[in-house]
Order: structure tokens, then sequence, then C-alpha cells
């Protein structure tokens, strides 16, 4: 090491190298045709990315390429001293060896074990060993999560909350380097998602984990994360910080329920409770066979690009 | 007076056949619903082969494979001193073949209907393809797992055409019960041949009652899930 490069290192104006930094390419068969994805993002320790855009823009491939779940065509990830994959050196490291908490969508909880279980399959073999320690990982995490008396039950009885705390605790478990949610609170009604947030806020305040995270609610995007960036057709369309990135394009978000569907001539008349205000709206049968009543709903009102309309 | 020697040989046949295809017929099946190879269409096509072909074309095979006049049966012969034509190793052999698709089918069937996820999850966790394999997939394929074992037995005892191809109906080596109930119906001796298929008959019932039920056990706690 020479003094140059020492001197460089500890130079306070010098920014910090990213511990994450990405950088992948991949030929994309959708249902629109062929697109390439090409994304590329670095991300400080600690600090919470969300991944935003329209489904079908591949957010979900970015997760997958960084878990080392889907090859890349060619691309680069470092994260922290650790080179995951390098096309040009033809490294690709297994997903096994990376240190990563995955959280699935549909969770993917092991239903042949208990919630404590599916925990402690999750520590690595040589802190089994150490029993005390891992049993003190695994009581501090059900503790945290609340779920200290589901802890001997099997996962597939538990209602949709519970198996997403237990996915969150079980990906944490063995202290993983990057924390990947794939929209973790979608699956969720309105309450839990609510107060799956805060147990995720308490998971970021109590362990600092660099955090990446796929989801399409900008709630939830303004609660929980430090950055953005948008992709649109599999590439960043926008990134930044929430604020930058949903700033630019006012917009009042409601949500309600659908209360039900009739049909209007060629149309359908759909009516929608929202928090006890009726409104009625007149949709395409094509749209109104996507919606069931008693499903909840979100409008989203953008104000237009255009300062007026011809 | 009834002879039990048949009949106990083919339970040992369907036995040794059963262990051998949970051996090798776990990675097989493995291979063919994780594999992203387009190829494992063929090898799915080959390892079905057995199911819709007479029992006899294999047996014919098999014979002209394993005769010592053969190249490959006159090297096993000298090289491992091994005959596979009339004997019992042979039929287990022929066994194996035979009734292979009755094994990694199920199997196949039962890592597919898998929730997607849980392979991924468990990579994600860190573990090996093996670990995942021991504590993870196959306690969650239980019900593939009896059914594979219980149908290539059932099927090992009732195979007939290859196991007269290929063993021949040599007393305490080859002559399990079906050859039995040819060779006493073909002497005349009606009611011998009649204390063999009734055996057989109760046998098999008794097997597939088995596997019925325990599919219908998994799938009630399966609904649960």
């Amino acid at each position: 090491m020479t003094p140059d490069h020492f001197q460089k290192r500890t130079d306070p104006e010098a920014p910090a190298p990213p511990f994450l930094s990405f950088h992948a390419t991949k030929m994309l068969h959708t249902a629109q045709g062929p697109q390439l994805f090409d994304v590329r993002f670095d991300l400080p320790q600690g600090q919470t990315l969300a991944i935003h855009g329209p489904s079908g823009s591949g957010k979900t491939t970015l997760l997958r390429i960084l878990a080392g779940l889907a090859p890349a065509d060619s691309g680069h990830i470092r994260v922290g001293d650790e080179t995951w994959l390098d096309t040009q050196r033809r490294i690709d490291l297994p997903t096994r060896h990376r240190s990563i908490g995955f959280v699935f969508q549909d969770f993917a909880l092991f239903p042949n074990l208990t919630v404590r279980g599916n925990l402690e399959y999750a520590l690595p073999p040589d802190t089994k060993k150490a029993a005390k320690a891992a049993t003190t990982i695994i009581d501090e995490l059900l503790e945290l999560m609340e779920l200290e008396a589901l802890q001997h039950r099997r996962p597939a009885l538990l209602s949709g909350g519970q198996q997403q705390r237990i996915a969150i605790a079980r990906a944490i478990a063995r202290n993983p380097r990057l924390l990947l949610l794939d929209e973790p609170l979608s699956a969720l009604d309105d309450e839990m998602r609510h107060k799956l947030l805060d147990y995720l806020l308490k998971i970021q305040r109590h362990y600092h984990l660099t955090t990446l995270l796929v989801s399409h609610h900008v709630t939830d995007i303004f609660r929980l994360a430090t950055g953005v960036i948008r992709l649109e057709k599999g590439r960043v369309e926008r990134s930044g910080t929430p604020a930058d990135v949903f700033a630019d394009k006012p917009q009042i978000t409601l949500t309600g329920t659908i209360l039900d569907l009739t049909p209007a001539g060629d149309t359908f008349l759909v009516r929608i409770d929202c928090a006890g205000t009726i409104l009625q709206l007149d949709i395409s049968a094509e749209k109104a066979a996507a919606l069931r009543p008693g499903r909840e709903i979100t409008i989203t009102m953008q104000q237009s690009s255009h300062p007026e309309r011809p | 007076m009834i002879d039990w020697l048949p009949l106990w040989l083919s339970l040992k046949l369907a036995f040794i056949t059963m262990i051998i295809l949970l051996v090798i017929g776990i990675p097989i099946a493995w291979w063919l619903a994780y594999s992203r190879r387009r190829w494992t269409v063929i090898a799915e096509a080959i390892i079905s082969l057995p199911m819709v072909l007479p029992p006899s074309v294999l047996g014919f095979y098999l014979l002209l494979a394993f005769s010592p006049v053969g190249s490959f049966g006159h090297a096993l012969d000298r090289v491992l001193d091994i005959r596979l034509v009339f004997t019992f190793p042979g039929l287990v052999v022929a066994s194996l073949i035979y009734s292979l698709p009755f094994m990694v089918n199920p199997l196949l069937a039962g890592f597919k209907n898998l929730p997607p996820h849980l392979l991924e999850a468990s990579q994600t966790l860190g573990k090996s393809g093996w670990t995942t394999l021991r504590r993870i997939l196959l306690p969650n394929i239980r019900a593939s797992l009896i059914t594979g074992a219980i149908l290539s037995f059932a099927h090992t005892i009732g195979e007939f055409g290859v196991v007269m191809m290929i063993g021949g109906s040599i007393p305490g080596q080859t002559r399990v019960a079906s050859v039995a109930i040819y060779d006493e119906q073909q002497s005349g001796n009606y009611s011998l041949a009649n204390h063999y298929a009734i055996t057989l008959l109760s046998l098999s019932f008794a097997i597939l009652l088995i596997v019925y039920a325990v599919n219908r056990h998994f799938n009630k706690s399966r609904s649960i899930l």
C-alpha cells in the first residue's frame, strides 16, 4: 500500500466508496415483447432504497439478479469488499454464498417447520453449535416481531400479517449484509399494512441493515426509504430522495372499498366507499371485469403536465 | 399344497426394487424438476417409456442386452462375473427399468407442486442443495414419496412379461408369483393357480387402498395449508 493510497482513504473530502454498487443488463421477455433491462445504481451502507415503477418495469428482476436467483447477461455487483458478480471476469457468486435476507411476495415459509424452526433454519451451522448465542438471536427477533406466543405453531395456519412477520424475522436472523424485500406489504389488508410498516421501522432502527425495498405504495416509500429509483421499461427513469422523485407530479391518492358494480349500458357503474363518502365512477366493462366488491381500491389523481387542455 | 416360495420371491424382488428406486428416483426427479435444460423432456419420455411399451418388448431387448452372447452381457460376465439372464439379479435390474416411471413421476409431480419459492428461500438463507433437499423439499413431498414407493412396489409384484422373457421360471430364482400362476394354469392345476391369483389380488387391492388413504390424508392436511 503506497502512502498516496493511504492519503486518499483518509482524505475527509473524498466520498466514501458505496457499500453496494450495482450494474446489470439482461434481455427480458415481457408480454409486450423483448425489452432490455439496464440498471445502474450505488447505495451507501445502512440506507434503504425503494424501487418503484409500473409492473413489468424490472423491479423484481433487479432483486433477483442481486440475489443471484436470476442470471444477468452482463454486469458487475460489489457489496462491501466482495465481488458478487463480474461477468467480464466470469465471477458469479451462487445465491447461497451471498449474504442476503430475501423476503418473497408469497413469504415462502417452510410448511414443515414451526415458526421457531423457520428462524433456526436460517442460522449458519457454526452459530447453531454456539447454541446459546443462537437462542439469544432467535428470542430477540421473536420478541421484536411479537411472535413469541406463536413460536411453536406451524406457519400455514397463521394470518397473512403473522406470516409476513415470520418471513422478515427469518430473513434477518442470519444478520445479512443486504435485506431485500419484494413488495413486502402488498399481500396485506390496509390495517395490517400499517402495523407491518411499524415493525419494519422498528427493524430499521434496531439493525441498520442496508435494505432494498420493491414497493408501489408511495406512502410506504416515504416512511421507509431514504432514496428511490423509479424504473420504467427496464431503465432508471428517475432517482433521488422520495421527495425529489415524487414531487414533480403532485398527486392525491384516495383509498376506498368497492361496494358494488352495476351494469349501465356498455359501461359499469362502480360505487366506492372512501371513508364514508360514496364515490360513483363510470368505467369500461373491461376494467370492471378485474374489480370485485369488498376489495380495496386506490384512486390516484395526478395534475396534468399540460397546463391547458384544448 | 401351495408353495409359498414364488410369493416370497415376488415380495423380495418388489422390496429390493423399491428401495433402490427410492435411492435413484429422488435425484432423477429432482434433476428433472429443477433443471433449466430443454432436453429434460427427452429424459422424461425415456423414463416413462415402460408405462406404454408392451412388457415383452422391454424384456426382449433386455434379454438381447444381457445375453452372454452379446457384447454387454459378455463383458459383464467376463469382467464382473455377473450373469443377468435367468438370474434373480437380472430380475432386479429389469424391474428397476420397468418400474422407474412409477417412482419418478409421483416424485416429479411432488417437486413441481411445491410452492415455487421454497427452494429459492432456502438458497437465500445460505443452504446447500443437499441441506435444502433433506430438510425442506423431501419433508414437504412425503405423500409423493409414499405413493412412489408403494406404486413401484406394487407394479413390480404385478410384472409378468419382462420376468418371463428375462427370468424364465426357475424355482427359488426367478419363479415369482405371477409366473407361477401361468405355470400352474398351463399344467391344469387351476385350484393352485387360483390360490396364487387370489393372494395377488388381495395384496394389490390392499396396496391401492393404502395409496388412496395416504393421499386423502395428505390432501386433507394440505387443504389447511
